[in-house]
């Protein structure tokens, strides 16, 4: 059995983000990139699961849309523990684009098992996952916040409004996961960050598709009015306050 | 000239960054407070490969160079110089003193499981009349056929406690002054060996530090480190390398302070604005970051030498003495920044003020430091 | 042609966010020069269905498969493409809820329109189609041209707000054809807290960070959500260390929420935090440090210890209720 991990290239989570060219085009000058931090969970779990299915998950690989600059990004995943990688050349135009191409890597390749971050946090979309299960015509479960392995089957835990679900899946199946699928990502060892160049890494050409969005501009919100400070000892005025003036209560 | 690390250095980095932020920060200054060895950290510590990060891939090491290990010391050492202090004598003093000049049976069964981390080492140099001055040795180690004899006491020994590998420098000629000195391999659970009572510290607190005391200690002769008299050398190459582990947990101790100083002086409000936007705060962040670079440098120049099979000694005596007293000038200046805060334990800044003054102390203090540098200067 | 929306129900009913999208699709319907049709799949009475017609929906399809119980990605995404075709849709709206972000990229795939997820408003323009979507963690917005003759959309919560429209629906039986292998997974088990107002819909969020100093200093928190009918959320440090679930965390990379007033109490307003609560309407922020950067966000502050602080707010709201 195979697991893939899909993995995006992402600015550093706390990178201040500005754009330039007329509020147009994201400016990358000093963005520091790392994994998407929910793909660098998925990844965690992933190796969990093999490392205890005792060789029934044979293989972790991690596929990435990037361009060359994402080769750290994926580099540090084999670190961490990926078996091998693979890296459609191009730039992630949008999320079918991106999902199409991740496709391919799976048609190619045929995983059982496909994890995506629930979203990225650059663009929020949160769309790959569920997009490349619809075009492999795979069963997809969003929302995981567990995924478990016992006698030969894989349980997910799904979060829904108000609780949790537990379900079963027939494979092929693509999780989209999120928080909770495991506490801290996997900090690689010095082997693993020996080994990291020595691991297959594909590069395979984009597919060709239709490119369906494109982003046009960005705005940044609008400053914050300064806060009103109230006094601790009078909290009949902040209650006053949200009355009369927020109008919220 | 070639300033870009390496993307394996940058991972390591990251790691090292990773863990100390993530693990070590969280119970760092309970253990300052009630001196407790930070067994399971070490023991994570040593699972990631750092405990024997330069050490041959071949002997169970992490095989990465000199770079890697002072950009690790310093991630470290911002969080935590007592867990770096374990790092620093296992790696920089005891592996590499068995990787470099040990045997092949030496280096089986003592290197593997320190490189693994398994075992952690000590160095044993000081002696209570004698600092690190190794040319004078009162511990002694007679010759009697198959083995030696060791008597004697040794003082400060870093992980005496937490160990159980030492290298103990003695002396086996006195006639022959430095050139009778023997470096032996010596097992802590030896009949004979005794420990000090623990050190109780003004910094690095959750490193444990004690005196040694051996009586009529049997050490077989095969665990003698090099020929007969090579314990003079041994010990004074080892501690080159040493003082670029010490240089760097003294440059991350100074960046860690800087780190908290800038976060500290951008929240923190005087007088209508954040502090960093007063001038005299803003000067006081700009010296620090940049002697930081300058000791950083130096510490950089030290390890690339020695990953190039340069010499490297009066380079990293320099970075030793330099890059400790930045760390005590910055963390003083840490202290004054955070005004009362800096002065109570939640903030961190005293009590990382409280470990720079070590660094000015051990493994060579900056007298002696300075003394290593004037003989490279003034030899012919 | 038509802008159809997908109404989730829960237990049978619908909630504010329902006629939330119905109130958005409607006045993207008036510039489109179209009419809103709503899907509901599941068990809802025709009262129900009926009062969507309030905001604006001219049609209501009701999809009663008995399989349909419980989300299933695969089969509701194909039930949602069916009545797409069937009404010609050329928008298709959903909520960027949990429901929404699973369902909405199999139907864009299937219907090979574009997708824009998170979206913040009505377009900037139909023509070409423009619309504003929350970007890189809420710290801006960015305007996203959708190519395609469809478009799918998932509306971010309290975004657009609700709009009477008066309209009497004609209510439509929707059979959709279903296969076997349109359902791959299922639910074994449910675990479902009733009673208590969910994160994601409370218009009031009582939330507490690090600042709280240890769990147990929990109740006067409860007391006040309970006071004024607010759901209870946390900082990252406060879920890492398991002083509360996972799924009461807010932030980047918990749940991004979007309520009428956040109370942040005892959190300093980490950037990551920021970002899952920057979108609510008030934020009041309680901090004994006056130097937190949560003040930089929050309408309004108050600056004390949250043990005293917090009775002293219930204690004023009990007396602003009965006084009201």
């Amino acid at each position: 059995m195979k697991i893939l991990v899909c993995i995006s290239n992402v600015p550093d989570t706390t990178t201040k983000i500005r754009f330039k060219d007329n509020n147009s085009v994201f400016d990358t000058t000093g963005v520091q990139w790392i994994i998407n931090p929910w793909d660098e969970l998925a990844l965690t779990r992933a190796l969990e699961l093999k490392e205890t299915s005792g060789g029934a998950i044979e293989k972790v690989t991690v596929a990435t849309v990037g361009l060359t600059g994402a080769e750290p990004t994926i580099r540090k995943a084999l670190a961490i523990g990926a078996d091998d990688a693979f890296r459609v050349d191009s730039d992630p135009v949008d999320a079918y684009f991106t999902a199409a191409q991740l496709a391919e890597v799976v048609k190619k390749e045929g995983y059982d098992l496909v994890f995506c971050g629930i979203e990225s946090s650059d663009y929020n979309g949160g769309a790959v996952g569920g997009m490349l299960s619809e075009i492999l015509g795979f069963a997809s479960i969003s929302s995981v916040s567990a995924v478990n392995y016992e006698n030969g089957a894989f349980t997910f835990l799904r979060e829904i409004d108000g609780g949790k679900e537990t379900l079963s899946g027939n494979l092929p199946l693509v999780a989209i996961v999120q928080k909770g699928i495991a506490i801290n990502p996997r900090i690689p060892n010095m082997r693993g960050i020996m080994n990291a160049r020595s691991k297959p890494l594909v590069v395979i050409p984009a597919a060709s598709t239709d490119n369906q969005t494109q982003y046009v501009n960005y705005e940044l919100p609008p400053a914050k009015a300064k806060c009103k400070m109230v006094d601790a000892e009078n909290m009949t005025e902040l209650v006053h306050l949200l009355h009369t003036e927020a109008k919220v209560i | 000239m070639d300033f870009q690390f390496t993307e394996e250095q940058i991972m390591i980095q990251q790691a090292a960054r990773d863990y100390a932020q993530r693990e070590l920060i969280k119970d760092v200054i309970e253990r300052d407070e009630k001196a407790i060895f930070p067994t399971h950290h070490i023991k994570a510590l040593a699972e990631l490969g750092f405990m024997g990060m330069l050490v041959d891939p071949k002997y169970d090491g992490g095989g990465m160079d000199t770079v890697s290990y002072v950009l690790a010391m310093e991630e470290i050492s911002k969080i935590d110089s007592s867990c770096a202090v374990v790092m620093s004598v296992n790696n920089s003093l005891v592996c590499y003193g068995i990787e470099k000049y040990g045997s092949e049976a030496q280096k089986e069964k003592y290197l593997r499981p320190l490189a693994r981390g398994e075992k952690i080492g000590a160095f044993l140099l000081s002696e209570p009349e004698a600092g690190s001055d190794a040319t004078h040795q009162r511990t002694t180690a007679e010759d009697k056929g198959d083995h030696y004899l060791l008597n004697g006491t040794k003082n400060w020994i870093t992980n005496a406690a937490s160990g159980s590998v030492y290298i103990v420098i003695a002396q086996t000629y006195p006639e022959k002054k430095h050139k009778g000195i023997n470096a032996l391999i010596v097992d802590k659970d030896t009949p004979g060996i005794s420990l000090g009572p623990h050190e109780n510290k003004m910094g690095m607190r959750s490193s444990d530090t004690h005196s040694v005391m051996f009586t009529d200690v049997k050490v077989p002769k095969e665990n003698r480190i090099g020929d007969d008299g090579f314990g003079f050398s041994f010990a004074m190459k080892t501690l080159e390398g040493g003082r670029i582990g010490i240089a760097s947990q003294a440059l991350g101790i100074a960046s860690g302070a800087l780190e908290r100083s800038i976060q500290y002086s951008k929240e923190r409000k005087a007088f209508g604005t954040e502090i960093c936007n007063h001038q005299a705060i803003a000067f006081k962040l700009s010296d620090m970051a940049t002697r930081i670079e300058c000791a950083r440098l130096l510490c950089l120049k030290s390890a690339w030498m020695k990953d190039n099979g340069q010499p490297y000694g009066i380079m990293s005596a320099m970075a030793k003495q330099y890059a400790s007293e930045v760390a005590m000038w910055v963390t003083t200046e840490a202290v004054q920044i955070h005004g009362g805060y800096g002065y109570v334990r939640e903030y961190h800044v005293e009590r990382l003020m409280r470990e720079a003054k070590l660094t000015q102390i051990y493994e060579g203090t900056s007298e002696v430091q300075k003394i290593v540098i004037s003989r490279y200067l003034i030899k012919d | 042609m038509a802008v159809l929306v997908y109404t989730e129900n829960w237990d049978g009913k619908f909630k504010k966010l329902s006629y939330e999208l119905i109130s958005y699709a409607t006045k993207l319907a008036e510039t489109l020069n179209t009419s809103v049709v709503a899907l509901s799949i599941g068990n809802v009475d025709e009262a129900e269905l009926r009062a969507l017609g309030q905001y604006g929906a001219s049609k209501v399809l009701a999809a009663k498969d008995g399989r349909l119980g419980s989300l299933e990605n695969k089969a509701f995404a194909s039930v949602i493409a069916q009545a797409a075709e069937k009404e010609q849709a050329t928008v298709v709206v959903f909520a960027h809820n949990f429901t929404g972000k699973a369902v909405a990229p199999r139907v864009a795939v299937r219907l090979k329109a574009g997708l824009a997820a998170g979206v913040a408003g009505l377009p900037q323009s139909t023509d070409p189609f423009i619309v504003p979507k929350k970007a890189f963690n809420g710290s801006s917005f960015a305007n996203l041209k959708i190519n395609t003759p469809i478009r799918v959309l998932t509306l971010f919560q309290n975004s657009f707000g609700i709009l009477e429209k008066p309209a009497e629906p004609t209510i439509e039986s929707f059979e959709p054809t279903l296969n076997d292998s349109d359902f791959a997974t299922s639910v074994k088990d449910v675990n479902k807290v009733t009673g208590k107002i969910l994160l994601t819909d409370a218009e009031i969020v009582v939330s507490a960070g690090r600042g709280m100093k240890s769990p147990e200093n929990w109740a006067p928190l409860e007391q006040l959500a309970e006071t004024i009918g607010a759901a209870l959320a946390c900082s990252r440090p406060v879920s890492d260390e398991g002083w509360r679930p996972h799924e009461e965390h807010v932030g980047q990379t918990g749940k991004v929420i979007a309520p009428n007033l956040y109370f942040a109490v005892g959190i300093s307003g980490a950037i990551q935090h920021v970002a899952g609560v920057s979108s609510s309407k008030f934020i009041v922020a309680i901090n004994k440090d006056k130097d937190a950067p949560i003040f930089d966000t929050a309408a309004y502050g108050v600056i004390g210890d949250a043990m005293q602080v917090l009775p002293a707010l219930t204690a004023a709201f009990k007396e602003f209720k009965a006084s009201n």
